[in-house]
């Protein structure tokens, strides 16, 4: 990947130094936007085929930079260049929860997008608009769901469950029953359980479950020591050391995708990205995996999943705004988003394309959980701001003191409180 | 140890056999895994199988040639440009009596208190004041902040506990203080000055906060930055098996560096130079 | 606690670095001990000063305005977000009575229990280790060079990576290590290492004297080798006891390269970060003061705070290094060479 030169040598042989040096030679009137986008193999691809085939149309030229696979990491490195004012940069791929953390150093995207943002899913482009300003497009989007394995499921006669209660029985049941035959590794769940931002995201999710807000809510107000919230948190403190092993107190979506792919586990909460993998050629699990919406927080909870994915904003420091602007127009546009789905799985932000026959066909489970992905559950970025990480954090920790048996739900969401209050009172 | 007795001979390579054992295991089981991919990941082997793809595919999917280099020049101008800002300081805190040495060699040590976190946004502005950002001598500049108190510190040591005598004959001779360095004090420091710098080139190449901070294309990262950068297909994956096979590459050497200055040192001191 | 008024004096005027104006006036108090020394004694301080100049300015280039920075901005609300737009709110971010601040935070407490526990247990397994390991090595045996080599490796890989193997290795249901220790019959269940509250830090303390052993190795090492053979020589034909001539030649010897060598290891201890970082993430179980004041300044964007974090860091790791160098008497001055 980050064959920075391989491309510029289509058009500057032997540029090595500096990418930023070397264009000196381009026309005065087109543009050299740098964009970061993706960190990693297949995703840093789709970026550069979409940006160059953009930068033929335009006459422009793009380069690439690619920045570290941990979104803590990449954030750390985009804020120390927005914050020094920097143009290294022209184009960001920011996360979901990133708009209000940094959308003070980006500029307005409305005025460039002839109202294409209308086309997508609306609760991603409010999560982007930041005091009425159009602060990121969506570029893709992401929601937590839930894998099981269907070879088990129909071995023992059982229907993939709809609540959290039916998956406890059913994981509890099948490894038993696996167990006994000799896979003494078995486990009935697997989920992210390490104090990271993917803890929030899966405690996010039960809690919604059951109807338990979203920690805080619209208005700012904190919501999170409800009932509900700890009758969720308190099941999912039942499932450890029963059907969930106490690694997964330090599990990220790899450690956990490891297990379930290995064959020792039944149920497993994760990423969509998961899917291609788990049915990939050399897994012991190919062909034996499905994938459902996340279950309810009892019969009259609902199914949720935590919002993901990404957009594109553009730095207020770019020195090409109007191209760097037109580059993000491109790339989220509808035949770029469909081109990504259909190569690699990556979820349109645009309604229509969950209709469109060519995604279907490559994704079939769009389809079925096309209601996940559009009713998913945002986190709490909006109205916290830039304190949204102190949120997060203080969140992850009540959590994963519940699910480490130092704290019960009770006693954990109190003391959450009291810390979202200590927090609030410097403004959110 | 010609003159030991046999249980004692054997209970020594014992415990040489534990310190390697206990040294090299991780090493060996990185080897092990880099020769992995895809699902063989996940299941636990102590036998490698051979298979060399993960290695090209390092080399194929970026600069790591280039990276490599940038880790050698770095370290190396880091470490030289310590040894020689350390070895003539060294020498005045060690061998001058002069008041405050004291509170210098604190002063000096307090740079290294600090977190590495704490610095980098002062030292981010620093070298996009001076230009020097995405370039590798941003990175020499920084890393200066890990080495030069340690060098310091370590040499001022170590020239303390070489006897009076060594110099007074010079000075007697009409020898200046640049002299008595290179001529007197140089040849005797040698293991010193090599396990000093070994050291500091060791934590210069593995330096990782500075090298992913001030630098931005792929043209201009060192090794750790490189490794932490490669990655699976997706967001979430890890290419387990290509960065076992980065890091037992970048790992060779330091090796070979280090087998290189074995002889300086071992062979440094001979008794005859030193008379305590 | 003079020292950090040293050092904030030494990074406020980074032209004129610390301890110099000290250096330049003519040494009275180095009295000189023989008559006629004087002129030789002035040209010394005089040479001695030109050597100090170019480290102590490279110094106060490097380290003097980051420092500085952190300083400074530890007494301000400053944010990432909007860096240059900022109030002095005095101590406000160490305590005040609204939202706490450092001081009143239980996170950062444990932070602080959780570091020097940390820092206390490794350097001293480290410590010995290494003082074993050199020991070793410092014989003459067939194949020192390739053990030399082989057990500076841990300290070759990079912690990043170093870091992310251990948390392989110690996964546990397809970590090596829970599979050796399943084979071999010690443990009939596997074990969480990084997961588990009560082995995490064992696990990060495992890890760490694995990796920076051979650091120390390679110091005390350095400082035997530059021991003078003779007191040896005499000492065996006088046929004293081999542990005899360790603990009264050996280690009196080389006790200024390992107390040299415990310093940076255990201010490096006292740093800790990407470790812990990698191994268990931000969990408030293994949390240290670094990881604690990277959270403030990276993830939460608090500049103000998370400098304030750093800056109490820095007071900490000052105190314990100046109680270690009275009470290990650390030669400092030099006055006793």
């Amino acid at each position: 990947m980050r064959r920075i030169d391989r491309y510029l040598g289509a058009v500057f042989a032997g540029a090595t130094f500096t990418v930023f040096s070397a264009f000196a030679v381009t026309p005065s009137q087109a543009a050299t936007v740098s964009i970061s986008c993706g960190a990693v193999g297949q995703e840093l691809e789709l970026c550069r085929t979409g940006a160059e085939a953009w930068a033929k149309d335009t006459g422009n030229e793009v380069v690439i930079v690619s920045t570290p696979n941990s979104s803590t990491e990449r954030l750390a490195l985009y804020q120390q260049i927005l914050s020094a004012g920097g143009s290294d940069i022209d184009v960001y791929q920011i996360d979901v929860i990133w708009p209000g953390i940094l959308g003070s150093h980006f500029i307005d995207l409305a005025p460039y997008t002839d109202g294409a943002q209308d086309a997508h899913f609306p609760a991603i482009v409010e999560n982007n608009t930041i005091d009425g300003e159009l602060k990121a497009m969506p570029w893709f989007t992401d929601a937590g769901v839930l894998y099981y394995r269907k070879d088990l499921l129909e071995k023992h006669g059982m229907a993939p469950p709809t609540t959290w209660s039916d998956m406890a029985d059913a994981g509890a049941k099948i490894q038993k029953a696996e167990r006994d035959e000799g896979n003494d590794r078995m486990y009935g769940y697997v989920f992210q359980g390490r104090a990271y931002e993917g803890l929030t995201c899966n405690a996010l999710e039960w809690v919604d479950s059951y109807g338990g807000g979203e920690i805080i809510d619209a208005n700012g107000e904190i919501t999170i020591n409800n009932p509900q919230a700890i009758a969720a948190l308190d099941e999912a403190g039942s499932w450890m050391n029963e059907i969930v092993p106490e690694g997964v107190l330090n599990y990220a979506e790899e450690e956990a995708r490891g297990v379930f792919q290995s064959g020792n586990a039944v149920f497993m909460r994760n990423w969509p990205y998961a899917w291609a993998l788990a049915n990939s050629a050399d897994s012991p699990v190919k062909d034996k995996v499905g994938v459902v919406a996340l279950p309810k927080g009892g019969a009259d909870g609902k199914s949720t999943g935590t919002l993901g994915g990404w957009q594109l904003a553009v730095a207020k420091y770019s020195d090409n705004q109007d191209a760097a602007a037109d580059l993000v127009r491109y790339l989220t546009s509808e035949k770029e988003q469909k081109r990504r789905a259909i190569e690699a799985s990556y979820n349109p932000t645009i309604k229509a394309l969950y209709e469109d026959e060519e995604v279907l066909a490559a994704n079939p489970f769009f389809g079925s959980l096309y209601d996940t992905f559009v009713n998913a559950v945002a986190r709490p970025s909006r109205p916290t701001g830039d304190k949204y990480n102190r949120v997060s954090s203080a969140f992850w920790n009540a959590s994963h003191a519940v699910l480490s048996g130092k704290q019960s739900a009770t006693d954990a969401l109190a003391d959450l409180e009291n810390q979202l209050k200590s927090v609030k009172r410097r403004g959110w | 140890m010609t003159h030991w007795s046999l249980p004692s001979k054997i209970g020594f390579y014992v415990l040489l056999l534990a310190i390697a054992v206990f040294a090299l295991f991780p090493f060996y089981y990185a080897i092990v895994s880099s020769f992995k991919s895809g699902a063989e990941l996940f299941t636990v082997d102590l036998l490698p199988s051979w298979n060399f793809e993960n290695y090209f595919a390092v080399f194929r999917e970026q600069p790591f040639a280039r990276n490599i280099l940038n880790s050698i020049i770095v370290a190396t101008v880091v470490v030289a440009i310590s040894l020689c800002l350390a070895v003539t300081a060294s020498f005045a805190l060690a061998r001058v009596n002069f008041r405050g040495r004291g509170l210098l060699l604190l002063t000096v040590l307090s740079v290294s208190m600090f977190p590495q976190v704490a610095v980098l946004s002062g030292m981010f502005e620093l070298i996009r004041g001076l230009g020097l950002y995405n370039s590798l001598g941003g990175l020499m500049l920084a890393n200066l902040i890990l080495t030069l108190p340690f060098t310091v510190w370590v040499l001022t040591t170590f020239m303390r506990q070489l006897p009076k005598e060594l110099e007074e004959a010079a000075y007697v001779d009409g020898a200046t203080p640049l002299e008595i360095v290179t001529k007197v004090f140089l040849p005797v420091l040698w293991p010193a000055l090599v396990t000093t710098g070994l050291l500091a080139f060791i934590a210069a190449w593995n330096e990782f906060l500075f090298a992913l901070t001030f630098t931005l294309s792929n043209e201009m990262r060192t090794v750790p930055v490189a490794i932490a950068l490669i990655t699976g297909g997706s967001q979430y994956e890890l290419p387990w098996g290509n960065i076992m096979a980065a890091s037992v590459i970048v790992t060779v050497p330091l090796i070979i560096l280090v087998l290189i200055f074995q002889r300086k040192i071992i062979g440094g001191l001979t008794a005859g130079a030193v008379k305590g | 606690m003079a020292q950090g008024d040293v050092a904030s004096t030494g990074v406020k005027r980074p032209p004129v670095p610390a301890g110099q104006a000290g250096a330049g006036r003519p040494p009275k108090a180095a009295a000189t001990r023989r008559s006629g020394g004087s002129e030789l004694t002035r040209a010394k301080i005089r040479s001695a000063v030109l050597f100090l100049l170019p480290m102590m300015i490279v110094l106060a280039l490097v380290a003097g305005w980051p420092l500085g920075r952190t300083i400074y901005f530890a007494f301000t609300n400053a944010t990432l977000n909007d860096i240059n737009n900022y109030e002095f709110i005095g101590f406000d971010n160490f305590y005040n009575s609204e939202w706490g601040g450092l001081l009143k935070d239980p996170q950062w407490w444990n932070a602080v229990w959780n570091t020097i526990w940390f820092a206390t247990i490794s350097v001293t397994l480290e410590t010995v280790l290494g003082l074993i390991v050199a020991l070793a090595l410092n014989m003459r045996f067939p194949g020192r060079g390739i053990v030399r080599a082989a057990v500076l490796i841990p300290w070759a890989i990079p912690t990043i990576v170093s870091a992310q193997m251990w948390g392989w290795m110690l996964h546990d249901q397809f970590g090596v290590i829970n599979a050796m220790l399943l084979g071999i019959g010690i443990i009939s269940q596997p074990i969480a290492w990084t997961a588990n509250p009560d082995t995490a830090m064992l696990a990060v303390v495992m890890v760490d004297v694995w990796k920076t052993t051979p650091f120390m190795a390679l110091l005390i090492l350095a400082g035997l080798q530059m021991l003078p053979s003779d007191c040896y020589e005499s000492a065996r034909v006088d046929g004293i006891a081999p542990w005899k001539v360790f603990f009264r030649v050996t280690l009196p010897l080389v006790y200024p390269a390992i107390a040299v060598a415990v310093i940076f290891r255990a201010l490096d201890a006292l740093r800790i970060f990407d470790l812990i970082y990698v191994l268990t993430s931000n969990s408030a179980d293994t949390m240290s003061m670094s990881v604690y004041a990277r959270q403030q300044l990276v993830d939460f964007q608090d500049v103000g705070y998370g400098s304030a974090a750093s800056t109490a860091l820095f007071l900490i790791i000052a105190l314990l290094t100046v109680v270690y160098i009275i009470a290990g008497k650390v030669d400092l001055s030099g006055e006793k060479s």
